[in-house]
């Protein structure tokens, strides 16, 4: 195997992955159009009415130009870091996302950390205590991870943990970072608990699996302890297949940032599209939007090129990816 | 679930062989089934009287799970909220696999260039994050709760298009098929006479697994305020409207949430259920 054989797979992901990029960015381009009514009035929001303003908008947006050209003037000012003025507050979109970005990022990272530790040691012991209470209680938690969704559990332990018991704060990021990480604790609990689901369903079938395999055979033979078998060999053949969920894990967190954030009301980029949304400040929305797809985009490529890394049958073609 | 030997017959179509969460579960649902048709004469009280003198109140007896911010009483309103929680996932999980069966099949037994295209189009819609382009798409384009279920109908019929296909894939390189060729049987007959009553117990679990997906992600659509009405009785409005009395009145937000995972696990162990003993 060359490193030219990566190089020209990373290639082909590119090429799936620029066309995909151009076509939701056209899509968030046509909300403006999307959006009943005249898109002028769409983009006025609330601001006064007069034909100076008016005028400014059909310029800046380029209305007055056929779609496709709109288009192609609205990506290049994209590509340039314009994404326009937020029709609340007249403030740049950039600068609006740039303030919320941080507790989105710590909020992710903080549930990512949890959902891939925890959701990997839980799926690992319940394959392996395959049959007992634990294995069942483990399913069991599973199933309820995939049927509540953030928000109704966020609603839960913010009642439990927040208001009944005192033991975490209910209310604001918090200042500095050990303080944001005591106050993103329960929203990263709820944020993780439906995306660990998935992570515990795919570690415990692929352990499962691999439990059964001769060389697991030949090591208990050789005398090898049950937790070295299981946690030196078993679990690193069976994390393949999780790494192919990652791509639903990190779906799975920006969708559920979006409702973490509400519940708790948080200030990140989740809780701003949601209110874009209801205020409906489109080009709020295109900005935040365009940013969670490019984002959920990007990790999938990088997630492609980590797993040729780690699993050598793709980069041979052995394995039909 | 216990695990049978190779050999011994498996008992089928005896109610003792039910698991008994299975039973729960399903009486869960029958529950749920029975306020959504039966409401307005199960709830104790109406679900849109306003009594704003009295506000939010916790659970008494007059209101055993007490009143909202505008006096309305928080039980009759779970009551009446089980429609909009099952009229709408019924809508999404149906549409979705008809036409996730009609695509499945096309693509995996016919392959070649629609193959192809479907499965592109497939690639596409697993790369988009589902729940954001609703939330955006039903914001901005309005029209609430049946604009929300059309959205979750199409983002649901990629992941159920390659569960077909792949099912029917399985059934490809079996003899029946040659055998039907061989017959003479035409493509068309093959594909819905023959492939589909075989790939039908995967697609009747799945569905109710869809359900059970679309119920959360409507709900959580009403919750930020997108899906239903204003003023109607549905759960996720429910956590929506009730967010400021989580103090004054726990059991309006926690009355509802609870029903949203009680019902979604119910639907969610009758699928896995019916797809390890049917499907596999």
């Amino acid at each position: 195997m060359t490193s030219s054989g990566v190089v020209i797979f990373i290639l082909r992901r590119l090429a799936v992955a620029i066309p995909l990029l151009f076509i939701i960015s056209f899509g968030v381009f046509a909300l403006v159009h999307l959006a009943p009514g005249d898109p002028v009035r769409a983009l006025l929001g609330a601001r006064p009415s007069d034909p100076a303003t008016l005028a400014a908008i059909r310029t800046r947006y380029h209305l007055d130009d056929p779609f496709i050209v709109q288009y192609g003037k609205w990506l290049w000012q994209v590509l340039n870091g314009d994404l326009g003025v937020s029709i609340q507050g007249n403030r740049l979109v950039t600068t609006t996302i740039k303030d919320r970005l941080g507790v989105t990022i710590y909020l992710s990272v903080m549930s990512a950390v949890l959902v891939l530790g925890l959701g990997v040691l839980l799926g690992a012991v319940a394959a392996f205590r395959r049959g007992t209470r634990l294995d069942r209680a483990v399913v069991m938690f599973g199933v309820f991870g995939i049927s509540s969704p953030a928000f109704v559990t966020g609603i839960f332990l913010l009642y439990f943990f927040g208001a009944l018991l005192h033991w975490f704060p209910i209310f604001g990021p918090g200042r500095g970072f050990l303080d944001r990480g005591w106050h993103l604790t329960l929203p990263a609990i709820a944020l993780a608990v439906s995306v660990m689901a998935i992570v515990i369903k795919i570690t415990r079938a692929a352990m499962i699996e691999e439990l059964d395999r001769d060389y697991v055979t030949f090591a208990r033979a050789r005398g090898l302890s049950a937790w070295r078998i299981t946690f030196a060999y078993v679990l690193r053949n069976a994390l393949i297949p999780v790494v192919t969920a990652a791509g639903l894990v990190v779906v799975g967190l920006v969708a559920g940032a979006i409702y973490v954030e509400v519940t708790f009301a948080l200030p990140g980029i989740g809780a701003l599209t949601v209110d874009a949304v209801q205020k409906r400040d489109i080009p709020l929305i295109q900005g935040t939007t365009l940013l969670f797809s490019c984002f959920v985009v990007l990790i999938n490529l990088a997630i492609d090129v980590i797993y040729t890394v780690i699993d050598p049958r793709i980069r041979f073609g052995r394995v039909d990816s | 679930m216990s695990v049978t030997a190779a050999g011994e017959p498996r008992p089928v179509g005896r109610l003792s062989a039910i698991p008994f969460v299975i039973i729960a579960a399903a009486i869960v649902i029958a529950v749920v089934v029975v306020c959504a048709i039966f409401g307005a004469g199960i709830a104790p009280d109406s679900a849109f009287v306003q009594r704003l003198a009295i506000g939010d109140l916790p659970p008494s007896a007059d209101h055993l799970a007490g009143t909202d911010l505008l006096g309305r009483d928080v039980l009759s309103r779970v009551v009446y909220g089980a429609r909009t929680a099952l009229v709408g996932p019924i809508v999404v999980a149906a549409g979705a696999f008809a036409i996730a069966t009609l695509l499945g099949l096309l693509s995996g037994y016919l392959g070649g260039l629609v193959d192809s295209a479907i499965m592109r189009w497939v690639d596409f819609m697993f790369a988009l994050p589902g729940p954001l382009v609703a939330i955006v798409v039903v914001g901005v384009v309005g029209g609430g709760y049946w604009t929300a279920v059309f959205v979750l109908v199409v983002l649901f019929t990629a992941p159920d298009t390659r569960i077909v296909r792949s099912a029917v894939l399985k059934q490809r390189p079996l003899p029946y098929i040659d055998a039907a060729r061989v017959l003479g049987i035409s493509k068309a007959r093959i594909v819905f006479f023959h492939i589909l009553p075989n790939v039908l117990p995967i697609i009747l679990a799945y569905v109710v697994l869809d359900f059970a997906f679309a119920l959360v992600n409507l709900a959580g659509l009403s919750f930020l305020g997108l899906g239903v009405e204003p003023g109607t009785p549905d759960w996720g409005r429910m956590l929506f409207e009730n967010r400021n009395i989580l103090f004054s009145n726990p059991a309006a937000l926690l009355l509802p949430a609870a029903m949203i995972i009680l019902t979604a696990v119910s639907m969610n162990l009758i699928g896995d259920w019916l797809f390890e003993r049917f499907a596999k």
